[in-house]
């Protein structure tokens, strides 16, 4: 309670959420507000909880891989990549080439994919309702193109350890290369419509600043960490999977601000079309797609944590094994957790657009989010 | 009509009154009706839809379906809402909405009201409409609809004052408030009034777009932060009272601009004068709504200090600036 002038004023408890539409599913936020001010927030989560890893515990490991898909299900493709990684990391297998080329080719589109709906939903926040559906309608190339290709659209279910499960159809690879050069002329068309937008600008710029100190003392990582000038990305930095193979940048912004995450994400669609490109261009003819791998799964006794570069920053994968096909324990380390957790200290003293602005540039999925 | 309104009240005028006043409501409903579909299908062909297609052919009967739907709903009041207010509101925005149109002339002889202050009457009874915002979003007892309510108050008052300065140059220019004799002036100068008073013209048409709460102004309901600002526990027919006063807001406005800017029932040259004047308003009108629904499409929304300082800072200093102009050269010419 304050008083301002002379009028008593009060402070209101607002509940944002769970079923809030800017809260992309169901997070809830209890702000105070001062007016339209925001004095202090609490996160609440939890309402998707569905205790992965503790399943995890009592399923094989071929039988993990769906609930990869469940958790970030916008980007259902790294999650498994995320998940056999470790196993096979444990296991020390050889992965064919073939299958390394099919990774990366359709985890580069599930990039683009995921930062299409991020863009969509972002301008949707920002009250912005056409690029919304155009975003929409390019990411259902790739949904296509996925279809095809495992015969699901959202949540796959692709990958096994010791390489995929689906060989690409004939024509698919010419598929992916036409849709790199589609994809090129509609991401010139997104900047044109909203990138100089006045009014856009307004609403992001110097909005939600992250320090780079911060950041990395809030164990930010993604878009988030190289919106404030930290060049780390994981695909250069620790290359995993084929990535050291390829040629691309990692682009970085100084501001921290939701303007240069909203460069950055458009900036990394670009840099994805271009390892597609390449990776389509020196797919093997032929190959198997699966290492020689035994029936059934046993991974040796011991740990193993690897992590990789996921849309929404660095997603990890600890492994602890006894020796038997099930894992004794599993744990993800979910960036959309991680990179939540900042959310509170940007959020004081901005209002209730800003807090619409900062929360999608954080770009969480509640899947990931609560596990 | 104006021959009518000087009788004193007789069966014939007054059946003629009433005749044309549901005549007049029948345009503005059907206008409603029809405007909705329009939106939903340009909006649908902008962002690659179709929009509506099922109820009726090219889906006409869409808004007919979905008005109906609406009146039939369960008329739920929520327990902790303050009921007379929750009522009374949205009669409150609606009832200006319709009153506005008494004075607004669509052509040299059909007018109702020929009043001489008519655009003062237009631009204080619209006034009115925040009143029942405010209302409703009180009475709701809900803080999303509070604050959606306030910053509809700050926003239509703030928008309010470049709107009515903004026309003062016409009203300069035309030395009447008489909405005919304001499209009579642009006759007799032979050019209409978005050429010599531009800058008013633009400052109209972004004021008017923040007073019907449209794209990029539509913060009062910006679904996305407020859920739907002051109208969030309406549903049914109040929410259609509510609707419906947007509507007919926009039918109003589109028809001032055009009778202030655009010339009217005038026709662009004088060889096409053969076609009706009601035509002419009729095109200059559609084009106006279309814009407002082009907007739409194309904008995102912008924070409410940033509206406010636009307002305040950007538009009411140009309003004044233009009224300078405006009044000096009438002087020195």
């Amino acid at each position: 309670m304050g008083t301002k002038s002379g009028i008593r004023t009060e402070e209101m408890l607002l509940n944002v959420g769970p079923q809030h539409p800017s809260t992309h599913g169901v997070f809830r936020l209890i702000v105070k507000i001062d007016g339209e001010t925001i004095t202090g927030a609490t996160p609440v989560i939890g309402y998707l909880h569905r205790g992965t890893e503790k399943l995890a515990e009592n399923l094989n490991y071929t039988q993990i891989i769906p609930y990869t898909d469940r958790m970030d299900y916008l980007s259902a493709m790294t999650n498994n990549y995320m998940m056999v990684h470790t196993v096979e990391t444990l296991m020390g297998l050889e992965i064919p080439e073939r299958a390394e080329y099919l990774r990366v080719i359709v985890m580069e589109l599930q990039r683009i994919a995921s930062h299409m709906v991020w863009f969509g939903t972002y301008l949707l926040d920002i009250g912005a309702l056409s690029p919304f559906l155009y975003a929409f309608a390019d990411r259902e190339r790739i949904l296509a193109l996925f279809n095809e290709l495992c015969g699901a659209r959202l949540t796959y279910n692709y990958m096994r350890v010791g390489g995929v499960k689906w060989d690409a159809p004939e024509g698919w690879i010419d598929k992916v290369k036409e849709f790199v050069s589609y994809m090129r002329g509609q991401l010139e068309g997104y900047h044109q419509l909203v990138s100089g937008n006045e009014v856009f600008l307004n609403r992001l710029k110097g909005i939600g600043v992250i320090t780079q100190e911060e950041a990395i003392n809030y164990s930010l990582s993604g878009v988030l960490l190289r919106s404030t000038g930290v060049k780390w990305d994981l695909r250069k930095d620790a290359p995993y999977s084929i990535y050291d193979r390829f040629d691309f940048e990692v682009p970085t912004e100084t501001a921290g601000d939701c303007y240069a995450r909203y460069k950055l994400r458009l900036r990394e669609m670009e840099e994805s079309l271009k390892i597609v490109e390449q990776a389509a261009e020196q797919f093997p003819a032929d190959g198997e797609i699966m290492a020689k791998v035994p029936r059934v799964i046993r991974t040796p006794q011991g740990e193993a944590f690897t992590r990789i570069e996921s849309p929404r920053g660095e997603i990890g994968c600890y492994i602890a094994s006894n020796g038997k096909d099930k894992p004794y324990r599993i744990k993800f380390r979910r960036p959309s957790f991680a990179n939540l957790q900042i959310l509170p200290k940007l959020l004081i003293g901005k209002n209730i657009a800003d807090m619409v602005a900062i929360l999608g540039s954080i770009d969480i999925v509640l899947g990931e989010v609560d596990g | 009509m104006g021959a009518y309104l000087e009788q004193s009240l007789g069966w014939q005028n007054g059946f003629i009154f009433v005749l044309s006043a549901v005549i007049l409501l029948a345009i503005v409903l059907g206008f409603v009706t029809y405007s909705i579909y329009f939106q939903r299908k340009i909006l649908g062909w902008m962002q690659l839809r179709i929009g509506p297609n099922r109820v009726g052919p090219f889906g006409l009967l869409q808004t007919v379906a979905d008005v109906l739907k609406l009146l039939l709903k369960e008329d739920i009041i929520p327990k902790a809402a303050d009921k007379p207010l929750f009522i009374l509101a949205p009669v409150l925005a609606f009832m200006p909405a319709f009153a506005v149109l008494a004075v607004m002339p669509f052509t040299e002889s059909l007018h109702f009201a020929d009043l001489g202050v008519g655009l003062l009457y237009y631009i204080a009874i619209s006034g009115i409409t925040v009143l029942g915002v405010v209302t409703g979003g009180w009475a709701s007892n809900n803080k999303w609809a509070l604050i959606g309510a306030m910053r509809s108050a700050a926003q239509m008052i703030s928008y309010e004052i470049p709107l009515v300065l903004s026309v003062v140059g016409v009203i300069l220019m035309t030395g009447s408030l008489n909405l005919i004799d304001i499209v009579e002036k642009q006759k007799e100068m032979g050019m209409w009034f978005f050429i010599p008073q531009f800058l008013g013209f633009v400052i109209f048409i972004i004021a008017q777009l923040a007073e019907l709460s449209r794209t990029p102004f539509d913060l009062t309901e910006a679904e996305s932060e407020l859920i739907s600002g002051y109208h969030v526990e309406y549903s049914g027919f109040r929410w259609a009272f509510f609707m419906l006063a947007e509507y007919v807001y926009i039918f109003a406005m589109a028809s001032l601009t055009t009778v202030l800017f655009l010339g009217g029932w005038l026709p662009p040259f004088e060889f096409l004068g053969f076609i009706p004047g009601i035509v002419w308003f009729a095109i200059k009108f559609c084009a106006i709504v279309f814009f407002i629904f082009w907007l739409q499409a194309t904008f995102p929304r912008m924070r409410v200090d940033q509206l406010m300082q636009m307002g305040w800072k950007v538009l009411l200093p140009l309003a004044l600036v233009n009224i300078l102009i405006t009044a000096v050269l009438k002087t020195v010419l």
